[in-house]
């Protein structure tokens, strides 16, 4: 006899495990499609997943199995022509034996193996051992805006805060309880009374009485209405709200010096943090600040594609970050996030200006302050003052770029876990 | 007599209802079959069942999950369409429909898997010989926890790299001339641990016989180990590799016993399928004659049945090889057709089943035959000239392709003979056995491959020959031997 199961319920993902497995092994080829990904993609278009491609002979299973050569048989159907003894020409470049259809078959080898990676794998695979910087603190530095939330209820409080019902159904119960006693009493006496009221006592023997019954009526009258025990306040604690939103300021230079290689180079790192922080954060805004001798703020494409020449005064972008920041991203509720860009040129004279804004103004507000000079020479000035700022500054990090393929080891140390920051 | 159902939405009052009905019709055709666990899935987990091979409990492995990524990505672009049915030979025999279908299909998936397929289990010699449909899946629960144990044990990593061996070496993992002991999850649990000390116990007793100092080779004829070449690669590695530890050589024996488990359905391709095909043919046509169902029911369950046994010809571009269901329903209608009207050419080719019960003939060919030899016995002209089947010469010593034999009075057997070589697995499968073990010297493994036809071995061969030094953990060396008889080693992996 059969059995008829539901199974549609149960055993969902039975093939996850399975499926991690397969990522796991092939996570080199993942990460290398899931960086390409990311060098092609714009910032807004970046949280989708990605399909990757991992030749076919990587993934293979081998068996052994003939190769080609020597004589092979096979039978076909649908023969509408031939006769036994007919010579079939075979296919150019020494194809596999056969006709077309064999060789599709076994042609499919010569494909990449081809799937996609869902958004969350994508984003795994890129962030894969990076976290926030310091990211204990970061959480605790998170946890500065607060709301009031109800929490039950209290013996002491503002007279505002009195709670009407909970306060008179102690009231209540008090008054139940404290003349409990008083009023069994009253009510065996009085009972009393009116039995020998009806027997007919003389007035005089039942004075006495009559007294008690009084006494007791003004005692439980006494017992007071409301007192000051039976008072119940609203309590309401702070809790900590995480702040959820973040607000990440680009800064690049954009003068002469700078090609568009190097901006590419500067947007392709730009993303990267921005993707790093999607992870983390459920609102994100962007602010571009670009800048030569002066600084602005402006959209994306204007930000990348658009040409200035001129000199560089780094610390007009800096003190525009300040002014936008202040004015716009209050910090009890905005995250602040800068990674520059630039070449490393600025004017001498700024540098100092520059190291100064840093250090008192900006790195006190933002959580993180990424630093990359894409340039070849070492040492020049506005290096050398951050340099001396990154000691004393955990969340000031700097690196040097040469070229595109740098950037992704380099992001890679820019976030990498800090196990001893995180103890 | 009163009609099931009607529409395309199912409930699982009909599917039950369908089921009595066909139980009963199948049971007056005389098809023997376990009992069924019908199990009702959703898309998601028949991409489950497929990416393990349709095995319900499994270890975990990277190769799956490839599989299971592979099917999901075509079957959302939509290049193909998820099976309508999966079967597990195993007694209760575990049918999965799939929540997707229609009622129709679901009656027609019932009588494919859940009658054809299932006698067909119950009934063909090969299963019989080699799998225990009543203790596979207590197997295969002992299996993955064993692996799953051996995972946390020993780390993934070599579990799974272990696994990739065992994977690439599975095909030569199979017995095919002796029965394997009855395997059961307590018996197997319980004679485990014996086993380990046992095998470990003779690994030592055989490589204390080194030599102590390498002095000269002793000049009489060198006894060879094994003095018997053997073809079951994974189980002359579970028993003799020098190295290995017990849980490797546990995992290496699952391995081959799931190997073991899929060899006949490796070789019983068209006959199951056209077996199984036959019979949901047969009983949907009693369904209808019965009055169970509608015109309506019968035109869609045409319409999948054209589907499934559309056999397109050679040069069209949705050929890909035989389709065994076209083949296999074919010859089984044939064998049918001889038994109820034969001609005289049947008479000529059939004396024995021309005129006989087609259902007790039809019995004997499905328990008593595998793919190779029911097409030598059972493949008539007449189907070789419907199917208009040729056959081609690629010799790559020639420079043209020729045409051997074709569906005429003189291409009859020859035809007959190459379709059977096609599904035989001694031919389409590299003829490769343990030949030696140099047990006095490096312990090389030496392998010899028999060339048929000048055949060499693929590219993938020296990737084969790595994972077997992974479990050999010595030198190993594949010969080849070409029908001259002269020997060529072909790859060493150090």
């Amino acid at each position: 006899m059969s059995h008829i199961i539901d199974r549609r319920l149960n055993g969902r993902h039975k093939s996850a495990v399975n499926r991690q497995r397969f990522l796991r092994r092939y996570r080199e080829q993942i990460r290398r499609a899931v960086a390409q990904a990311v060098d092609q993609r714009s910032i807004r278009d970046i949280e989708r997943g990605e399909r990757v491609h991992i030749p076919t002979r990587d993934v293979a299973e081998p068996v052994f199995q003939h190769g080609r050569g020597g004589v092979r048989r096979a039978v076909f159907t649908g023969n509408r022509e031939f006769v036994v003894g007919d010579r079939l020409p075979k296919p150019e470049g020494g194809g596999r034996g056969g006709t077309g259809s064999r060789a599709s078959n076994e042609g499919e080898g010569e494909d990449a193996f081809v799937f996609e990676l869902s958004r969350e794998e994508f984003l795994d695979a890129f962030f894969e051992d990076l976290a926030l910087p310091d990211l204990v603190k970061t959480q605790l530095q998170r946890t500065t805006r607060h709301k009031w939330v109800r929490a039950g209820y209290t013996r002491d409080g503002v007279p505002a805060n009195i709670n009407v019902r909970r306060s008179l159904q102690n009231a209540l119960a008090r008054r139940i309880a404290a003349g409990a006693g008083w009023r069994r009493r009253l009510a065996e006496l009085e009972a009393e009374l009116e039995r020998r009221e009806a027997a007919g006592d003389p007035d005089a023997e039942l004075a006495g009485l009559r007294e008690e019954i009084d006494a007791l009526r003004r005692r439980i009258a006494a017992i007071p209405y409301l007192d000051e025990f039976d008072l119940r306040y609203n309590n309401r604690i702070r809790q900590p709200k995480p702040i959820t939103q973040a607000v990440m300021f680009c800064v690049m230079d954009v003068s002469g010096s700078m090609t568009q290689e190097k901006k590419d180079i500067a947007k392709r790192f730009f993303i990267l943090l921005y993707l790093f922080l999607t992870r983390n954060y459920e609102h994100i805004d962007v602010v571009f600040v670009r800048h030569h001798t002066t600084a602005k703020e402006v959209d994306e494409e204007t930000f990348f594609y658009s040409r200035e020449s001129g000199g560089t005064v780094v610390s007009s972008a800096l003190e525009l970050v300040r002014e936008i920041a202040e004015k716009r991203y209050p910090l009890h509720e905005w995250n602040l996030y800068v990674a520059q860009a630039t070449d490393g040129d600025n004017w001498d004279d700024d540098c100092a200006r520059c190291g100064q804004l840093l250090a008192e103004s900006i790195l006190p507000m933002v959580q993180y302050y990424a630093y990359v000079e894409i340039s070849d020479i070492e040492g020049k000035h506005l290096w050398r003052e951050y340099e001396a700022l990154a000691a004393a500054h955990p969340k000031l990090a700097m690196r040097r770029i040469r070229e595109a393929r740098e950037i992704f080891p380099v992001f890679h140390e820019l976030f990498r876990r800090r196990p001893a920051a995180a103890g | 007599m009163a009609r099931i159902a009607s529409g395309s939405d199912w409930s699982f009052e009909d599917i039950e209802r369908f089921d009595a009905v066909l139980a009963e019709l199948a049971a007056g055709f005389g098809l023997d079959t376990y009992p069924n666990q019908i199990e009702v899935i959703t898309a998601e987990q028949m991409m489950d069942a497929y990416s393990t091979v349709g095995l319900p409990v499994g270890y975990a492995h990277w190769s799956f999950g490839k599989r299971f990524v592979e099917v999901e990505n075509r079957y959302r672009r939509g290049e193909m369409s998820l099976a309508y049915e999966l079967v597990i030979n195993s007694n209760p025999c575990i049918v999965y429909l799939m929540e997707e279908n229609t009622l129709t299909m679901q009656a027609l998936v019932l009588a494919h898997a859940a009658y054809g397929h299932n006698a067909f289990f119950k009934g063909n010699y090969l299963f019989q010989t080699w799998t225990q449909a009543d203790s596979i899946i207590d197997y295969l629960v002992f299996a993955r926890d064993y692996v799953r144990r051996c995972e946390q044990r020993h780390g993934e990593q070599a579990v799974e790299s272990l696994l990739d061996a065992c994977h690439a070496l599975m095909n030569y993992g199979v017995d095919r001339y002796k029965r394997p002991p009855p395997l059961s999850a307590q018996h197997e649990a319980a004679r485990q641990a014996a086993r380990e000390a046992h095998l470990q116990a003779q690994i030592n007793e055989l490589w204390r016989t080194l030599p102590v100092s390498p002095g000269p080779r002793e000049t009489a004829a060198p006894q060879r180990f094994p003095p018997e070449p053997e073809e079951n690669l994974l189980y002359f590695i579970e028993k003799n590799a020098p190295l290995l530890e017990p849980w490797e050589r546990e995992i290496v024996r699952i391995v081959r016993k799931l190997a073991q488990y899929f060899y006949p359905q490796r070789q019983t391709k068209v006959m199951n399928e056209g077996w199984a095909c036959f019979w949901h043919y047969t009983l949907m046509n009693a369904l209808y004659e019965g009055g169970y169902v509608d015109e309506g029911f019968m035109l869609e369950f045409i319409t999948a049945h054209t589907n499934v046994i559309a056999q397109p010809p050679y040069d069209h571009p949705g050929y890909f090889g035989i389709n065994p269901y076209a083949l296999g329903f074919a010859m089984m209608r044939d064998i049918q057709r001889i038994c109820e009207s034969p001609e005289d050419e049947d008479r000529e080719w059939f004396p024995e089943i021309a005129g006989s019960d087609w259902r007790e003939t039809l019995d004997f060919a499905m328990r008593n035959f595998k793919d190779e030899s029911f097409i030598r016995q059972y493949l008539s002209p007449r189907l070789m000239r419907e199917f208009r089947l040729f056959a081609l010469l690629d010799d790559d010593q020639r420079e043209a392709y020729e045409v051997t034999a074709i569906h005429d009075a003189r291409g009859y057997a020859a035809l007959r003979n190459a379709l059977a070589a096609q599904y035989d697995l001694g031919c389409t499968e590299p003829d490769i056995q343990v030949w030696d073990v140099d047990v006095r010297g490096d312990r090389t493994l030496t392998l010899r491959h028999h060339q048929r036809d000048r055949r060499p071995l693929g590219e993938t061969t020296r990737a084969v020959m790595r994972h077997l030094r992974r479990l050999w953990q010595f030198p190993v060396r594949l010969e080849s031997v070409d029908e001259q008889g002269r020997v060529k080693t072909v790859c060493r992996v150090e």
